[in-house]
């Protein structure tokens, strides 16, 4: 844990212990296990996004893909035709697909991550909507799915799986991203990719895998998300999740240019943002101002750590 | 560097003579029409003297020609003329008049204009827009909006004072090299210059382009415009000047007047030590070919063909004008660039390179030009910019073993001598040759078959650059075939066992060691002469 991660860290106690005092219910047990499932859901794909931002890129299309995939896994399951396993593992494939394509976009067509993105953006919600007829998608009246909702929307002594989901989750992307030598290809191609291609390494492919581990972490997000819901309006469901995972990763150190950030910040940013969100409702702030409050935070901070960061540097030059 | 106090025996007079001159003669009026006058200008860096006591003068109208080998403080003193670096010691006057410190503004109101090596243009814009950038003609009213047939009109003659076969209203992107120099050197006359610097501005030129140019530094000196041209090129400066100054390790060591202008005497005081003193003999006969190319052809020059090949234990130095495509025949070696045509052959066998990686999976490395750019991630640990290449052996079933990196970068810092505190540091932090020690590091702790040095001691100061060419010596002695480009004469003659000159995307010669001199590779580089290719 470095000293921005640290920071976050302080800052989130800082946040939770301020709003324990004002509203004693945020430390409830019904509503920490809210907040702990919410951290899950957008926790994973927001680790899914730092492996983007770390390539160099960007990955805007996460909110309508989990509308996509949200609206096709419940069709799925529902129809009742496949089993719920295989229909999750259809939309995980349909996931690592997208994740590919865009890849592949974005390294051999050359086109800007920003902008085939983008497109997704558009493309899967448009298909979401057409493929419900814009009609809300969920399920029948009466089905039940015991084990697959237990896997997905249970608790284990009051922990919501998706945050056991999202931990163990979070270990592997951890070992891979901080001990594999893909996650030291990844580092190297988002700080200097022409330096990464002379030294061997495949460039392209690199960049490609960080989109299809985004786009599949995001499948595994938009199934707990769809039973979380578990209805489905494709208009609105998923909208501005991206923003959720960039500003989570970008408060957990990841520089949009590329190469840097950390697995345990992007987890401290999503836990930052989640608290942020809780504190708007025991606050009684009214809710139209969430988004105000949660880009406010994020600017102070990000402007506090550039700060500190000058600082430090004029401190240490003088010095020197 | 310290720096001893002894120069060469020639040098040392003509230096104390020149001192002698400055500190005599009353400097106002000394020289009749020199408006600007140097005198004792040093600059110190930490542990480096970049200038010490550099004496001189220039007169309007006047051509002076600056050589020097790289490193020789050229950069610095014009760095110092454009008001970018401070001199440490030493008098600046204008006019006369005594400037304490010149500022960039003060250097431009003084009208020193640059022609920059890489041209300082907007190629987005018009030829007219860039000469007149920032001092736009306008149309007048609160919109400021610009008075586009005015700019045009305004160019138009500056343009044609120089020659220039293109219209004011094209775009600087449409134009060749040649002709944005022209923009350059209109803009510098739009500014009212006296002194214009060209700093190599012919090194990417074509023949005719550089005649045209030289054409152009006649009108200049004309208009009576002083101009100081700093070339690599002595026939060039020959041509050219009317007056040379040659500096070496950061010292004015001879002045020529114009009957004096020699290549060999330009040569003499540039290099003023006898080269031979670099080389270290190989410990064995070179053996097979590691390398070879068949009439490879790139996309530079696609209607060239070259061909040579590099043995094991051999140093094969790569010699050739800046453009003569020897780069863009390492890239294509490396897997960087695609082959048109021929064949590349590694131990003997054909080899299709289509990336680094697949070159790299055949043991060619490449040391690149650009170190910083292309050889090393500058904010990652030395650690792991070493391991880079390597990872995958210094891991587990795709988990990284940190301590066998760690052991790997320790012991490439020693056998290196890489000089920094510890290896978790980061290459951004380390000098320029420790920063190349350890792009070396990265591909010596593979199993290099062909190393190719793309301009291996660019930038390097002069204790480092021995210590890598030490260590090109003992790699090639291990077997390992070494391709080195340079456009560093001391070096390619100093480091090589064979020489191998490119001109115009094609090998014009080849040179064994009993024909290294610097003329036999110069005249080869400009296609000029035809000199028995040395027995393969």
């Amino acid at each position: 844990m470095n000293r921005k991660d640290l920071g976050l860290l302080i800052l989130i106690l800082v946040v939770g212990t301020v709003v324990a005092i004002i509203n004693p219910r945020f430390l409830s047990p019904v509503n920490l296990s809210n907040t702990a499932n919410l951290i899950g859901l957008f926790g994973i794909f927001a680790l899914g996004q730092a492996f983007v931002i770390i390539s160099g890129g960007i990955e805007l299309s996460v909110g309508s893909i989990i509308a996509l995939l949200g609206v096709i896994f419940v069709d799925l399951v529902s129809l009742g035709t496949v089993n719920w396993s295989v229909a999750f593992a259809a939309v995980l494939a349909l996931g690592c697909l997208i994740g590919l394509v865009h890849g592949l976009l974005i390294t051999k067509a050359r086109l800007q991550p920003f902008v085939v993105t983008l497109c997704g953006l558009l493309i899967y919600r448009g298909v979401a909507r057409y493929y419900t007829d814009d009609a809300t998608a969920g399920f029948p009246f009466g089905a039940s799915f015991p084990t697959l909702e237990w896997l997905v929307a249970g608790r284990f002594y009051g922990i919501p799986h998706s945050l056991i989901a999202f931990i163990i989750i979070t270990i592997i992307m951890a070992v891979v991203l901080h001990r594999s030598v893909f996650g030291r290809y990844l580092f190297a191609v988002g700080k200097n990719e022409e330096a990464a291609r002379y030294s061997g390494i495949h460039t392209s492919r690199i960049i490609t895998a960080a989109y299809v581990i985004c786009c599949g972490l995001t499948a595994v997000a938009a199934v707990f998300i769809a039973m979380y819901t578990r209805s489905i309006s494709p208009s609105s469901h998923g909208n501005f999740y991206e923003l959720y995972a960039i500003a989570a990763a970008v408060l957990g150190g990841c520089s949009l240019r590329g190469g840097e950030g950390s697995i345990i910040g992007v987890v401290l940013g999503t836990v930052l943002l989640q608290v942020l969100q809780n504190l708007v409702n025991l606050l009684g702030i009214p809710s139209s101002l969430n988004f105000a409050v949660m880009g406010s935070v994020i600017l102070l901070g990000v402007l506090a750590d550039q700060q500190f960061y000058r600082t430090r540097k004029s401190v240490a030059r003088a010095a020197g | 560097m310290p720096r001893t106090e002894q120069a060469g025996p020639l040098p040392a007079g003509l230096l104390r003579r020149s001192c002698m001159a400055a500190t005599l003669t009353p400097i106002i009026g000394g020289m009749p029409h020199s408006f600007l006058a140097l005198t004792g200008i040093s600059k110190l860096y930490p542990g480096v003297t970049a200038l010490d006591g550099v004496d001189l003068r220039v007169s309007a109208g006047e051509v002076i020609g600056l050589v020097g080998e790289n490193g020789a403080g050229k950069s610095t003193l014009m760095k110092i003329l454009g008001g970018v670096v401070e001199a440490t010691g030493g008098e600046i006057e204008i006019d006369g008049d005594r400037v304490d410190r010149l500022s960039v503004n003060g250097s431009m109101r003084a009208g020193i204009a640059f022609v920059h090596q890489e041209l300082n243009l907007f190629d987005n814009l018009s030829a007219a827009a860039n000469i007149f950038i920032g001092r736009e003609p306008l149309k007048g009213g609160p919109l400021r909006l610009i008075d586009t047939e005015a700019l045009n009109r305004q160019a138009k003659p500056l343009l044609d004072q120089l020659g220039a076969d293109f219209r004011p209203d094209t775009k600087v992107a449409d134009l060749s090299l040649a002709q944005m120099q022209l923009v350059e050197i209109a803009k510098a006359l739009s500014l009212k210059a006296r002194l214009v610097i060209m700093d190599e501005p012919t090194s990417s030129l074509t023949v005719t382009e550089t005649n045209r140019l030289l054409a152009v530094i006649g009108r200049l000196k004309a208009e009576r415009v002083a101009v100081i041209f700093i070339s690599h090129r002595l026939g060039e400066v020959k041509q050219v000047a009317d007056r040379v100054a040659v500096l070496r390790d950061g010292r004015l060591v001879a002045e020529l007047a114009r009957s004096e202008i020699e290549t060999g005497t330009m040569i003499r005081h540039m290099i003023g030590r006898d080269l031979k003193t670099l080389y270290g003999p190989p410990a064995a006969p070179p053996g097979h070919a590691v390398l070879e190319l068949a009439d490879v052809r790139t996309s530079y020059r696609p209607d060239q063909a070259a061909s040579f090949s590099v043995r094991a234990g051999e140093i094969l130095g790569l010699a050739g004008l800046v453009g003569s495509g020897r780069t863009e025949l390492a890239r294509a070696v490396f897997g960087l660039e695609p082959i048109l045509g021929g064949e590349i052959r590694i131990d003997g066998r054909k080899v299709g390179l289509r990336s680094p990686r697949e070159a790299i999976q055949h043991g060619v490395y490449l040391v690149p030009e650009d170190r910083k750019r292309s050889g090393l991630i500058l904010s990652f640990r030395i650690s792991h910019n070493i391991s880079l290449a390597s990872l995958k052996s210094l891991s587990r079933r795709g988990i990284v073993d940190g301590a066998a990196e760690r052991r790997e970068a320790e012991a490439q810092k020693k056998n290196l001598d890489i000089r920094c505190l510890d290896t978790t540091a980061e290459a951004g932090s380390l000098s320029g040759g420790n920063q190349q020690k350890v792009v070396l590091a990265k591909w010596l702790s593979m199993q290099p078959r062909v190393l190719i040095f793309d301009e291996p001691t660019r930038g390097i100061d002069v204790g480092a650059k021995n210590e890598i060419y030490r260590l090109m010596r003992e790699l090639s002695d291990r077997g390992v075939g070494i391709l080195m480009i340079s456009s560093d004469m001391e070096e390619v003659i100093g480091v090589s066992d064979r020489i191998a000159v490119m001109h115009e995307g094609a090998i014009a010669g080849f040179l064994d060691r009993s024909q290294f001199t610097e003329e036999n590779v110069l005249s080869l580089a400009v296609g000029r002469a035809a000199i028995r290719e040395a027995a393969e």
